[in-house]
């Protein structure tokens, strides 16, 4: 057993509202700089849709993640020699126009324009070339666009609905989207990591996270290849690649991430998990319907002693081993399978939960008849919007049977809550509810809590970082020590000659 | 006199530089070596572009090194005609792929909006120095046949004279313009190397073949931090004690899988 320690996260996409807080926060604090205007480390996609980069799932295009080769995980865009010949040009390589050209508007012309006829106006200008740009697309170009026959109907999970599905979906009054936030996975086998010919990108072995060095990347540009989730990003000012970096600057101080923090529907959780690093090569190698089971198998209880000495024996602290204990992240992926993966099957072993939103039924439509009454409080899941396949293969490598687990249990906690506040329903059925999911009350009331009512510290479990220690082993100057630690160049980071 | 300065002043002038100053830029401003590659700007050309000129042009660059180094080698393998032929007109064919692929790049750099954002006054000297480099060795290569067997003889002989310290232009001095120019322009290239983004050709990613997949750095070793935590340990010094390798913090991964 090779215990380690993973700062991973839960997004409860019931509970996401679209708001894009999230997104402004992390590029007020990180992307606001030149050549990093397009990029967005956190952004909220409308799902049905097609995302950012566009079509960023389909891997037949981007050639992003691993896939199995003679029984061994291997990247999708190719060996290694490839790699390395490919740096001339690099055929899978997203360009601008998949992003977007970020733009501003001359704002000056309101101001500065002659005297004339017509009210000025501030045209757009791109902030790569500074020439007027007509917008054509931007980061969330999509939002709220579900059942448009633009962005929607190129979705490329609907690869796993029938035709008739498909249409459905499309139908005026079945009109259905949920939001999607995304920030980089912190992968445990990540994609990006193993395709940098420099070797510039690197997991932090303390908590996990993955940084790219800027001294040490070339602009290669494998890496923007690989990462399935299109979370790496090519600087085009600076010639280097850059990601989301989980705030570690907070983190390190015991502060959530700023998209974490800023989040307004509170949907985001964040703690430690301890993972068996000896167990990963079974993981990314097992069949798509067996990856989410293989992904929590990897997950250690930080209850078990065996585990604790296993930590210890690592340089795990107890501080830590306590902070993992009451991760939230814990009880939701490992505990109450709740949240799952996005996308496993890119075989990256993401580190990033999603709690699968609810979708009830509003109304329907029987016969050309609208119809807004429903026989049930809360239909049944089976009776959901989006049809589960839709989000098994979104969550679960299209095993059908975890989505439809954790909507269950879902399902399931409202009902229970709903007999004890309201008292409007029938015992047996609740019982029922909570017997198929093999739920006790106990379990159901902690849901409820952790989902509605999450204190900020229930919410975010930062195991202590112990700075302290590391200081105290470079023995150095202070603020020194932070360019080491990876970010905070000395220098400006201006582009090279 | 010129041949003086041309030939042997401005060679050690530059080299010294350029080895000065490209160590200089590596150690303190690592964040300046980048491909400062331009393909996410514009993709399509940059094929045929970058593909060619860079095949090109190591075929080149490594068929001039390879003749340096094993002259007698070369002029044995010339000594029957057919393999002279071929190996001519091999690098005739690359020397015109290289050509070819750097007019593309020139062509790309000026007429894309996007690209012209990205272009830096150096990049125009650079592309300029290279156009005029293979321009003329295209030019040497038609009109002044069978280099690869003169090199061995007219060329070799000098540059080994400045490597030895003892320059000698002997054997340079009498050769056509066209061919001292190009000799002349390889040392400017040499000149503006360690200013301009062709120091990318330095960290070309080799390692990257034998590297494990996973990289995972620590920045401290904590077990053997915790280890020895029983007892408080008095604070270092600040640099005048070096730390072991175990202990320090580093750019190259600890372990790796």
């Amino acid at each position: 057993m090779d215990v380690r320690l993973q700062i991973s996260m839960v997004f409860h996409l019931d509970k996401c509202i679209g708001c894009h807080t999230c997104s402004v926060a992390c590029k007020n604090v990180w992307t606001d700089r030149k050549g990093a205007e397009y990029m967005w480390w956190n952004n909220v996609e409308t799902k049905p849709g097609t995302g950012y980069p566009t079509k960023w799932e389909d891997q037949e295009k981007y050639k992003g993640g691993w896939e199995r080769k003679n029984g061994q995980p291997e990247l999708k865009m190719g060996g290694r020699v490839l790699r390395v010949l490919n740096v001339f040009h690099n055929p899978y390589m997203p360009k601008l126009d998949d992003y977007y050209e970020p733009w501003t508007y001359k704002y000056e012309d309101l101001l500065n324009a002659p005297e004339g006829a017509d009210q000025p106006t501030a045209r757009p200008i791109s902030m790569v070339t500074g020439q007027h740009i007509d917008i054509e697309a931007g980061p969330n170009w999509d939002d709220d666009l579900g059942g448009s026959p633009v962005y929607a109907a190129n979705d490329p999970n609907f690869s796993a609905l029938t035709e008739e599905q498909q249409a459905e979906l499309f139908e005026i009054e079945r009109l259905v989207f949920f939001y999607l936030p995304r920030i980089c996975n912190h992968c445990l086998n990540a994609g990006c990591v193993a395709a940098c010919p420099s070797g510039a990108i690197y997991k932090r072995g303390e908590d996990g996270i993955v940084l790219i060095n800027q001294e040490v990347c070339r602009g290669w540009r494998m890496c923007v290849t690989a990462c399935p989730y299109k979370k790496t990003f090519y600087n085009w000012s600076t010639g280097k690649s850059e990601k989301c970096i989980l705030c570690f600057p907070r983190l390190e101080t015991g502060q959530a991430p700023a998209c974490f923090h800023s989040c307004v529907g509170r949907i985001r959780y964040l703690g430690g998990l301890l993972y068996d690093a000896d167990k990963m090569l079974d993981a990314m190698n097992a069949q798509d319907y067996n990856l989410v089971e293989a992904q929590r198998d990897l997950i250690l209880d930080p209850f078990d002693p065996e585990v604790r000495e296993g930590a210890l024996r690592n340089g795990i602290d107890d501080a830590t081993l306590e902070a993992v204990r009451r991760s939230p992240v814990y009880k939701y992926v490992k505990e109450w399978k709740l949240a799952l993966p996005l996308h496993p099957e890119f075989r990256t072993l993401p580190m990033l939960f999603y709690v699968p939103p609810l979708l009830p039924v509003m109304a329907n439509t029987d016969a050309g008849t609208y119809d807004t009454a429903n026989d049930e409080l809360f239909a049944p899941i089976e009776k959901a919007r989006l049809p589960m396949q839709y989000l098994a293969k979104l969550f679960s490598g299209g095993n059908v049977g975890e989505v439809s687990y954790a909507l269950k249990k879902q399902y399931a906690v409202r009902l229970f809550k709903r007999l004890e506040t309201v008292g409007d329903m029938d015992a047996a059925t609740v019982k029922q509810a909570l017997h198929e999911v093999g739920m006790t009350e106990g379990e159901a009331e902690a849901i409820y809590r952790l989902t509605s009512l999450p204190t900020m510290d229930e919410r975010f479990v930062i195991p202590p970082s112990h700075r302290e220690e590391a200081m105290q082993m470079l023995g150095d100057d202070f603020l020194l020590d932070r360019g080491e630690a990876g970010l905070g160049l000395r220098d400006r980071p201006a582009r090279g000659a | 006199m010129y041949d003086n300065l041309f030939f042997i002043i401005v060679p050690y002038a530059v080299t010294i530089m350029a080895i000065v100053v490209t160590a200089q830029r590596y150690f303190k401003k690592p964040f300046t070596y980048s491909s400062l590659s331009s393909q996410f700007l514009e993709s399509g050309e940059l094929f045929y572009g970058s593909v060619s000129w860079h095949i090109g042009i190591l075929a080149v660059f490594y068929g001039h090194l390879i003749g340096l180094l094993f002259p007698r080698q070369v002029l044995w393998l010339n000594g029957v005609p057919a393999r002279l032929y071929l190996l001519e007109s091999s690098g005739l064919l690359f020397g015109l792929l290289s050509l070819a692929g750097l007019v593309n790049l020139i062509i790309r750099r000026h007429t894309s909006a996007r690209i012209r954002a990205v272009t830096s006054k150096m990049d125009i000297v650079v592309l300029l120095l290279l156009l005029t480099q293979v321009a003329l060795g295209v030019y040497v290569a038609i009109f002044y046949r069978w280099g690869s067997s003169w090199y061995a003889t007219s060329l070799v002989p000098y540059l080994r004279s400045l490597f030895l310290l003892q320059p000698d232009l002997a054997t340079l001095a009498p050769l056509p313009l066209a061919i001292k120019l190009h000799v002349m322009n390889a040392w400017l290239l040499i000149a503006v190397f360690p200013f301009s983004r062709l120091v990318h050709m330095l960290v070309v990613p080799i390692p990257y073949l034998w590297r494990p997949y996973q990289v995972v750095i620590w920045n401290w070793n904590r077990r053997k931090i915790r280890g020895v935590a029983a007892r408080p340990k008095p604070r270092p010094v600040a640099t005048a004690l070096p730390l072991s390798d175990e202990l320090k913090p580093t750019n190259r991964p600890v372990t790796t899988r």
